[in-house]
């Protein structure tokens, strides 16, 4: 694929990270690197019991151990919280009812760490231990446990139920049916970086928190909430952030603890969550299980997908309201569905709350139904490339589910990995052990809903230009490493002309900035992108006009590029631009953007959840290769092509399907949420709880396709979420063409391989012996 | 993050006066490269008043040596997991010695990690590798501040795991370990060093010091190699492990020795291995190999990698083990 040839630093350009050498070299300024004077140090006493009532609890030792400063308990702060305004069901410290082995009870703040940490063990709290639900079925089974108090129904957070056509007349009419389980293991974001937050209160009254997160409007609006004080006295500031992956998107509670404590004590107030800590904050991806149906008609369209999902949500909501609707929503392309249905039910169990990790709430159902698509075509004896492409839904339709996608390069994708990985020539011909398998995917590009309802935009962008040269953005918009900020320059370039290096970007920060919702359902480039796009455009007229009247030209004849301002008579430095318009001006030069939300999506209940403005496509050929003996197996390669809509940043697009395809694989191969019978996670640490290293990742081949979508920013859609998702689908169909063998359960463990391929040869056998 | 208990961090310029500070200070435990003690001081696995550091050693305690004429190999306990790695003299005589330390950890922990320590390595298990906060959650164990064992119900004796990669390796090439303590130094073979009990598993005293490893100059003659099952492919301890030497004349099995670890507390030499002497060293051999070491291994769940699994993929390994030591 090439890119069109673009002048360094604009848009489609291969810049370097504005934040990269800071974080390469051990510069760049992390929530922990800040340390105020007079700081403390807090840590969060957490219940060892999966469920249990909480009947008193006793801070006197702790809080006259030598050096302990104060302490916290919920009753301090009792008002209940959560990302979703309709899911409130967290409390910062539990004050009556503790909900899973970690679930946060009492802090302490202290001089150090360790004095905090001792302090910790001197704490009495009354536990009642009861009964904890731990699975989907038993939570539904015992709807007089409640796992939380929120839920109206037993235990159930959310239930989702859509139909879109007559499904079960599609199925009987279908030439092929799959139907089966899928079960899909729930495994966690594990950023390098654990949550930190530091909290000062000024002598008048105001707050400021310092927080690893992504949502800094969200914790700025529920610290508020929480603590009593007005929006306008609570500033959250994120810092450089060390890894977040849909982990930092909730309110936490240390931000709740550190905001108190510092307001109890008037001193700064940090706290830094162990490894172990970053387990039970959890909120990652979800264990599914999915008992789906793909129909299939004579000519392999598929008629109908049927999908029953259980979704285990922990013991609190998180975002769970949406990802009992993304589960369902997402679904519906790049394949046209004659008829859908989906049943989605989350519940509340006894474990660390689940929540958004990339590719929020439909990584599972894509994997179980990417499956069940081969299995159904395989029983027409349809190619699984040519099955994916004569499902091909185009561009410009509508799914049906009521969803409008626009720009769609699902076909250049396959096409791509197809012929990058020889498929005619390789699929299911590599030989014993070996295999190739396809899948495909759609993900959004933000959503038209807004967490909570209003009429603001999404996103906000506030330009300065200063006479010197130097162009300043504002932006709420949280860069947690997909890279927004170095984006936010190329656009200034693109479209002021000014040097990218010579831009300064202010970035979420709520006092500062304007408001961004967060970086979640990959909306910020999009959204952010557009803001800034508008707010350059409206200053970069005022240049040119200025331009213009001094080379005595039309402004439509200033060229604002490289550096120079520049007329058919003659040219000028970017700066002295900039001093003509301010002066034309007679104020300072500034302009704003935003991103207003349109309507979308289909005219029913919760038809505007997963109705995005525009949608990104992926195709991955994974090759496999299967030890028979063991049940091990390896990704030899893996190619992926993402449908980006433009790459407003090749090596940046690249970057994040690298990474999403490690993500991928990773809950393929070995990633999963394990808990004992009592609640507890086996093994909070990366050492137990095992991320793949640099050699167990797969050989990555990255392509990236350009729709030039008309609604994105210079035509940009996502990529941070959607290459994610046909990864392990992929390597399911490919340890099929490896082997023969279908594996519908996460993570392929080599044990469930082996497995499989011990219950392969009893079948084999057996027909042998019938033969 | 996870903070380390106040300890006295003691710096001994010889062996003797480490030994000396060890006897003076019950409860003392050395800190090598800290790979492994670091963590589990976090963890408040132990209630130690004192470190003994023995970086002050490394002049005495860090060589490879060959004693001739009988070619005696000799390591210093304070080797680095690296060196050993790299070393010339143990690639070319030790090999199996080599690849296992390559596969210790990462190479930034075997850069500090050493010889004698991963010897020392405590053992582990998935019930008590684990913060005090977990390890309270649970209940406690028998290795450490509890009464009960969550591996084997009802069990009496912790059978926490031993997960050195280089005990296997030396077990097999039938090295001897050199001690020092107030009251001299000793000599004993490896198999005789290792105990079953998982809360203690050498025959260490508390002021007991491991100085040295020493291989018999006919291990460099012997068909040996190493493998480690991890469910990646770094930072990993050993879900198994396994070594084996074979001596061979003439294609002729001459001595075998074949030893299995990541069970429980001792690493496990295959027993009752002499018939075969004398058999031819091929194919079969290495099949039945892999048989003996099934019918006498038993995982345990100590590991978090399902023991079923782990129990019908040795003989494979072993199988492949042996014929990559074979070259056959």
């Amino acid at each position: 694929m090439t890119h069109p040839v673009h002048r360094p630093g604009h848009v489609g350009a291969r810049f370097p990270k504005v934040d990269g050498a800071g974080k390469a070299d051990g510069s760049g300024v992390y929530a922990d690197d800040i340390r105020l004077p007079r700081m403390l140090h807090a840590k969060i006493l957490r219940s060892p019991h999966a469920n249990a009532r909480i009947r008193g609890i006793d801070v006197t030792l702790a809080a006259s151990y030598p050096g302990v400063v104060a302490t916290l308990v919920g009753a301090e702060m009792p008002a209940k919280y959560g990302v979703i305004p309709w899911t409130h069901d967290e409390q910062a410290l539990a004050t009556d009812h503790a909900r899973f082995v970690g679930d946060e009870v009492a802090c302490v703040a202290a001089v150090d760490e360790r004095t905090a940490d001792e302090a910790l063990r001197l704490i009495r709290v009354d536990y009642e231990p009861m009964p904890a639900l731990l699975t989907v079925e038993d939570a539904l089974a015992h709807p007089e446990i409640k796992v939380n108090e929120r839920a109206k129904v037993g235990n159930v957070t959310k239930h989702v139920e859509l139909e879109f056509g007559p499904v079960d007349d599609a199925v009987a009419r279908a030439a092929a049916v799959c139907h089966q389980v899928y079960e899909y293991a729930g495994s966690t974001h594990a950023p390098i970086e654990p949550h930190c937050a530091v909290a000062r209160v000024d002598g008048d009254g105001n707050l400021t928190v310092w927080s690893s997160t992504q949502i800094p409007h969200y914790v700025q609006r529920e610290l508020s909430r929480v603590l009593g004080l007005p929006q306008s006295k609570v500033r959250v500031i994120q810092p450089l952030l060390g890894g977040a992956f849909g982990g930092k998107s909730d309110p936490f509670s240390l931000e709740f603890c550190v905001a108190k404590l510092a307001m109890k004590t008037g001193r700064p107030v940090k706290i830094l969550f162990t490894r172990e800590e970053v387990f039970y904050a959890h909120r990652g991806r979800h264990p599914m299980r999915m008992d789906v149906k793909v129909a299939l008609d004579g000519d392999g369209r598929i008629s109908a997908v049927d999908n029953k999902i259980h979704i285990d949500g922990g013991a609190y909501a998180s975002f769970g309201l949406v990802t009992a609707y993304y589960a369902g929503q997402l679904l519906t392309g790049p394949y046209r569905f004659g008829t859908y249905r989906f049943d989605s039910t989350r519940v509340y169990t006894n474990k660390p709350p689940c929540g958004p990790k990339r590719g929020h709430g439909s990584v599972q159902p894509r994997f179980a139904f990417e499956v069940a698509l081969d299995e159904a075509a395989e029983q027409l004896g349809i190619d699984p490339i040519e099955v994916r492409r004569r499902n091909f839904i185009g561009e410009n339709v509508e799914t049906v589910n009521g969803q409008r996608i626009t720009s769609n390069g699902f076909l250049k994708c396959l096409e791509l990995v197809e012929e990058a990985s020889r498929w005619t020539e390789r699929h299911g011909k590599l030989g014993p052990g070996r295999g190739l398998g396809v899948a495909g995917s759609m993900y959004i590009s933000g959503t038209a809903y807004p967490v909570y309802p209003n009429e603001m935009p999404q996103s906000g962008v506030l330009l300065k230009l200063d006479r010197s040269g130097r162009v300043t953005v504002y932006s709420g918009a949280s860069d947690i490493g997909q890279g927004v900020n170095t984006l936010l320059c190329q656009i200034c370039a693109e479209e002021m002309g000014c040097d990218p290096r010579d831009v300064t970007v202010v970035a979420a920060d709520t006092d500062l900035t304007p408001v961004d919702l967060g970086a979640y359902s990959s909306r910020v480039t999009f959204m952010v992108g557009l803001a800034a796009r508008e707010a350059c455009e409206k200053l970069a007229d005022k240049l040119r006009a200025a331009v213009a009247a001094k080379l005595g030209c039309a402004p439509a004849d200033v060229r604002l590029e490289l550096g120079t301002a520049a007329g058919p008579q003659g040219t000028m430095s970017f700066a002295e631009a900039c001093q003509l318009a301010e002066a034309a001006e007679g104020a300072t030069l500034a302009s704003t953007g935003g991103y207003r939300t349109k309507k979308l999506g289909g005219d029913y209940r919760g038809g505007t959840i997963g109705a995005s403005p525009a949608y990104s496509f992926t195709a991955h050929v994974a090759e496999v290769e299967v030890d028979e003996e063991t049940g091990i197996w390896t990704v030899r390669k893996l190619w992926a092509a993402h449908d980006c809509g433009k790459a407003l940043n090749p090596t940046l697009v690249e970057g994040q399907i690298e990474g999403s395809v490690y993500m991928g694989a990773a809950e393929a191969q070995m990633e999963e949420m394990i808990y004992d019978r009592s609640g507890l996670l086996f093994g909070p640490s990366l050492l137990d709880y095992r991320i793949p290293t640099s050699l167990d990742t797969p050989e990555i081949d990255a392509r990236i396709v350009e729709s030039d979508d008309p609604n994105g920013p210079y035509g940009a859609k996502e990529a941070g979420e959607g290459p994610l998702h046909p990864a392990i689908p992929a390597i399911a169909n490919a340890i099929h063409d490896a082997c023969g063998i279908r594996i519908r359960q996460l993570p392929f463990y080599p044990q469930r391989i082996l497995q499989l391929l011990r219950e392969r040869d009893a079948r084999r056998a057996g027909s042998e012996r019938v033969a | 993050m996870m903070t380390l208990p106040a300890v006295d961090v003691l710096r001994p310029r010889s062996v003797a006066e480490a030994v000396a500070q060890l006897a003076a200070h019950p409860g003392a435990r050395l800190l090598a490269g800290g790979t492994d003690i670091v963590p589990n001081l976090k963890y408040g696995m132990y209630d130690t008043q004192h470190l003994v550091a023995l970086r002050g050693l490394s002049r005495e305690l860090r060589y490879v040596r060959v004693e001739e004429p009988e070619g005696e190999i000799r390591l210093g306990a304070l080797c680095t997991i690296d060196e050993l790695a790299r070393d010339a003299t143990v690639q070319a005589r030790l090999p199996a010695l080599a690849e296992a330390c390559a596969q210790i950890a990462g190479p930034q922990l075997r850069r500090m990690g050493t010889l004698g320590g991963n010897l020392c390595l405590d053992t582990r298990c998935v019930y008590v590798n684990q913060t005090y906060f977990w390890r309270s959650a649970l209940g406690f164990c028998l290795k450490k501040d509890g009464t009960a064992c969550h591996v084997v119900a009802g069990g009496q004796r912790c059978v926490a795991a031993a997960s050195n990669d280089t005990a296997p390796v030396l077990l097999a090439l039938g090295a001897s370990a050199r001690t020092v303590s107030p009251r001299g130094e000793r000599v004993l073979p490896l198999e005789e060093f290792y105990l079953a009990d998982g809360v203690h598993n050498t025959v260490l005293a508390p002021d007991e010091l491991l100085v040295e490893v020493r291989v018999p100059g006919q291990a460099a003659s012997l068909r040996q190699a190493f493998h480690k099952l991890r469910m990646r492919a770094a930072i990993d301890f050993p879900a198994l492990n396994l070594a084996v030497a074979l001596g061979v004349t003439e294609g002729a099995v001459r001595s075998v020795r074949l030893c299995v670890g990541a069970l429980a507390a001792r690493p496990a030499l295959v027993k009752g291995l002499d018939d075969l002497v004398g058999r031819p060293a091929d194919r079969r051999l290495a099949d039945e190999l892999g048989r003996r070491a099934h019918k006498q291994c038993r995982p345990l769940t100590n590991i978090g990698v399902d023991p079923g699994w782990r129990r019908e993929v040795l003989p494979v390994l072993v199988r492949r083990t042996v014929l990559r030591a074979l070259a056959v």
